[in-house]
């Protein structure tokens, strides 16, 4: 066994994920299967291989920088109009600080 | 006249400068289609047609004065609902985003729409596009045009099936590990996955930055053509797109085919393929010897290894880009005693079982003490993957696969394994791996009627090459083979 029930629950508290107990178990062993499954890259020896980090490379057409100017969206009152719990022009949440 | 909800883009242009049609009329006749077939088929999850009728009629004051017409002049075109569109709900077939409109709109729907292209709506996916059935969407599955016992294929099932049941000219999709072309292979419909960097994706909602692409499907490669020519190129807004030049690649379309190479990986025909596909790929190779391709042989030894790999990288890439998801800025949110537990309960109830076991595992694979054993081993075999095509590339033109190992197959019947799910993707997640372009082109059916798919690779920016030979498989009668 790869991956035990407290390793499910402690990836989960990292994701901020609650998950109900039924869960725990079920992604358990089917993380148990694909990880066991992931073990086959094991067969290949990669000490001499560079990781593949970028996609396209890099060349300086593609990533030049540009110069650090602030464009308004104005777009504020949009964004809040779909937040749950909005309090313009911020994002309310529960108490972080306490008394 | 065919039906006009049947139209290509040239129909379409046609049509309307003949003056056969205004484009008013043509939007309704495709809202009457959706109407009565969304029902069943479960295609689209919103609909926009304030938005579809204030473009139409634009493009109809533009034909009345007589104004040269944009190469997409009104077109009717769906969008995969994990593409932002300006005040046109945009779920990502997501509970965790439900009701949510974003403030702007993604770059490929602004070309599209200058182009003079209509978005008649949001197309149903699998949940923040992870699936290969579409039965991950948190508003139940989009079920397959041509079999609607079958499913779609997914991740962009309804952006595939919109273009299938002609509930759509064209259609976007996007790409992670085989979420255009498998739909496209399972709907019957040419669908292509353009280069990495091709195609901008600003407002494209992310899963797996490092490979996920927007393309397009069509009722035709030239019209699949004609879309990536309006959205293809650099945009500053993504840093991440290329500024390679942008072929005119409807107009490449048509040269004479002669002396192409056509890679066949010796060992992609072996175990787990279909035998009714294995027999239409092989009869679709040929038919391309017959049009003047040579066939060589190739290996691609590392292609055991990438569905392994991919789920690393794609799992890991998920579980930091769906961390915004936590009930503060957009979405519903679920009540909590705290802000952790108000975090914790929005995202357990917000996600569907797909996406937390793929969070669950993305996070595992980054936690302390895995980073090497996972992360970093899986980018050093998609560093092989890559040598494995550029290497294939130097002793063929393109490389011709099978799209996926199976028909279609039916609601429900593989959901029970996960990882018999994903085992499925290996000729797609290859060249996700890789970056390059590639495009499914309908290859023959089943003795049951089902779709298959045939995949042509190109080289990086290659899409011209791609697009020239899926042309004149098309022309050629591959669909009917």
């Amino acid at each position: 066994m790869k991956i035990s029930r407290e390793d499910v629950l402690k990836v989960a508290a990292l994701a901020n994920l609650e998950l109900t107990d039924a869960e725990v178990e079920t992604y358990r062993g089917q993380l148990d299967d694909i990880l066991t499954y992931i073990d086959k890259l094991n067969e290949i020896d990669t000490s001499n291989v560079e990781p593949m980090t970028q996609v396209v490379a890099a060349s300086t057409d593609d990533a030049p920088l540009r110069e650090d100017v602030v464009v308004r969206a104005d777009i504020i009152t949009e964004v809040l109009e779909g937040a749950p719990d909005p309090e313009a022009p911020y994002f309310r949440v529960p108490r972080v600080i306490e008394k | 006249m065919s039906a006009p909800t049947t139209w290509t883009i040239p129909e379409v242009r046609a049509a309307l400068d003949s003056r056969k049609i205004s484009a008013r009329e043509l939007v309704k006749e495709f809202y009457a289609l959706i109407d009565q077939k969304n029902r069943e088929l479960n295609i689209y999850l919103a609909l926009s047609p304030e938005r579809a009728f204030a473009q139409a009629d634009r493009i109809d004051a533009a034909i009345a004065a007589g104004d040269a017409l944009p190469t997409l002049a009104g077109v009717p075109l769906a969008v995969k609902d994990v593409i932002s569109t300006h005040g046109i709900p945009t779920t990502c077939g997501s509970r965790i985003l439900e009701g949510y409109k974003p403030p702007y709109d993604a770059t490929a729907v602004t070309r599209l729409e200058s182009a003079g292209a209509i978005i008649l709506g949001k197309t149903n996916c699998d949940e923040f596009a992870m699936g290969s059935s579409n039965e991950n969407s948190a508003y139940g599955p989009v079920r397959n045009p041509v079999a609607p016992d079958h499913v779609p294929g997914g991740s962009s099932g309804g952006s595939a099936a919109a273009v299938a049941a002609n509930l759509a000219v064209v259609s976007l999709g996007t790409d992670t590990g085989g979420s255009i072309r498998q739909p496209g292979s399972f709907c019957g419909v040419p669908a292509l996955n353009p280069s990495y960097g091709r195609v901008s994706r600003y407002g494209l909602i992310a899963y797996a930055s490092s490979l996920d692409r927007i393309g397009p499907f069509a009722h035709t490669v030239r019209d699949a053509a004609t879309v990536l020519s309006v959205i293809a190129g650099r945009d500053p807004r993504d840093a991440t797109s290329s500024s390679a030049p942008v072929s005119d690649y409807p107009a490449e379309l048509d040269r004479p085919l002669h002396g192409i190479r056509m890679g066949i990986p010796d060992d992609y025909f072996g175990e787990g393929i279909d035998p009714e596909v294995r027999q239409k790929i092989e009869a679709g190779i040929r038919l391309l010897e017959k049009l003047g391709c040579k066939r060589v042989s190739i290996r691609m030894p590392n292609t055991d290894y990438a569905i392994a790999a991919y789920y690393i990288l794609a799992t890991a890439e998920a579980s930091s880009n769906l961390a915004r998801y936590d009930g503060v800025r957009f979405g519903p949110r679920v009540p909590g005693a705290t802000l952790i537990e108000m975090y914790q309960k929005t995202r357990g109830r917000g996600f569907g079982p797909e996406v937390k076991r793929r969070i669950v595992l993305g996070t595992y694979v980054l936690s302390a003490g895995y980073y090497d054993a996972y992360y970093l081993k899986g980018q050093k075999i998609r560093a092989l993957i890559a040598r494995d095509f550029r290497e294939a590339f130097e002793k063929a033109d393109v490389i011709i696969t099978p799209t996926s190992p199976v028909p279609p197959f039916r609601l429900g019947e593989r959901t029970a394994s996960p990882l018999q799910m994903y085992l499925a993707d290996s000729y797609t997640v290859t060249g996700s791996m890789a970056g390059v372009p590639g495009i499914s082109v309908p290859s023959g059916k089943t003795s049951k009627g089902l779709p298959i798919g045939l995949q042509i690779y190109g080289p990086a920016f290659g899409e011209d090459r791609v697009l020239h030979l899926a042309h004149a498989f098309e022309r050629a009668g591959g669909s009917d083979l």
